[in-house]
């Protein structure tokens, strides 16, 4: 008794540990880590009378990418492995047929090939029977070969990385210089 | 000075103060809370992400709806066999209820903001694309263009190159 008349008891605060404790382990247990993340892409509008856009683009405009049911790839008619395609694709854009393209360095500027960056198209097909995975990575490489060329202009006009640029007048510069156009058509339905 | 210690060296040890202790706890709490994303549904079917290089992070949670496609999971898979199957939400769908689907999570959306709905494709690499492609038809139809094909991040380029 006259302990507690000296002293204010001091309110026990050990249990509070235990009930944070508590919460911090069933929001350990509900809640997933993992951060939305993948590949952007934007789809075409419906259209009920589908017009036949390939035929109002001449045929050197067009890289053709098949994949087929065992995911081989076929890339302008020539079989190709998947680590080659994203040369291939950057060779296709950056070609400079008509050679109005001032900033098409290296361009080898194949007649037969495309024109300029700006009317190149990248035509992707695939088979009913194509693996997801595999489409993932093709899509993969043909959006990483835009990424460089748009990584490598930028380093070159503005000596830093396009994902670097901070301006957006100069992202959309760069954007724009060469911008996706990755078309899919319908797929086949061969071999399933 | 060295009668001074001498004297308190007499007394008994303090007990060790915890009264700190909740406010760490609680500071590892609030950055849980923060950083982790509610699980929004109980998943039927297994999902193994494919691996890509040239990802983005989805911005807005709010905005972005989910479609998953995969095998059934164990208990699933005796009722409603081992082709992939589309799930929306809490539950398996056919490729037809899709539109209506997104038309109805589009209606739940703030007008405003109904433009910038993104619907996250999250489907296992196994997954056969004519599946996938027929998705892809609803959502044109549904007018919901802008997805997003959920993958994993690949350590490097060559990684993809190799078949598994």
């Amino acid at each position: 008794m006259a302990r507690k008349k000296r002293e204010v008891q001091e309110i026990n605060a050990g249990s509070m540990a235990d009930i944070a404790f508590l919460l911090l382990i069933f929001f350990l247990v509900t809640t997933t880590m993992d951060a939305d993340k993948g590949i952007n892409r934007k789809l075409p509008p419906w259209d009920d009378q589908p017009q036949d856009q390939q035929n109002l683009i001449k045929e050197k405009n067009i890289f053709t990418v098949l994949i087929n049911s065992n995911n081989n790839l076929l890339v302008e008619n020539e079989y190709m492995e998947i680590s080659e395609l994203r040369q291939a694709c950057k060779e296709f854009i950056i070609n400079n047929g008509l050679g109005d393209c001032d900033y098409c360095d290296g361009g080898l500027r194949n007649p037969l090939s495309s024109d300029n960056p700006s009317k190149a198209v990248v035509s992707l097909q695939n088979d009913r029977g194509t693996s997801y995975d595999m489409y993932i990575r093709v899509q993969n490489e043909l959006v990483a070969a835009y990424e460089e060329l748009r990584n490598e202009l930028s380093m070159k006009r503005y000596g830093k990385p396009y994902e670097k640029l901070t301006d957006p007048e100069l992202i959309e510069e760069i954007k724009a210089a060469f911008e996706q156009k990755i078309s899919e058509a319908e797929p086949l339905d061969l071999g399933r | 000075m060295a009668n001074h210690i001498k004297k308190k060296s007499k007394k008994e040890m303090p007990p060790v103060s915890t009264a700190s202790l909740p406010d760490i706890v609680f500071m590892l709490l609030f950055f849980f809370m923060v950083t982790t994303v509610m699980r929004e549904v109980d998943l039927k079917v297994q999902i193994r992400k494919p691996k890509a290089t040239e990802i983005q992070k989805l911005e807005n949670k709010s905005l972005v709806t989910y479609v998953y496609v995969g095998k059934p999971t164990g208990k699933y898979a005796d009722k409603f066999g081992k082709e992939s199957r589309l799930q929306l939400n809490d539950a398996f769908a056919t490729i037809d209820d899709v539109q209506s689907f997104v038309i109805q999570e589009r209606e739940a959306k703030d007008e405003v903001e109904r433009k910038l709905m993104t619907v996250s494709i999250k489907a296992d690499k196994e997954t056969k694309m004519g599946l996938i492609t027929d998705l892809k038809v609803q959502l044109r139809r549904a007018q919901a263009l802008k997805i997003n094909y959920s993958t994993n991040p690949a350590g490097s380029a060559e990684e993809l190159y190799t078949k598994n």
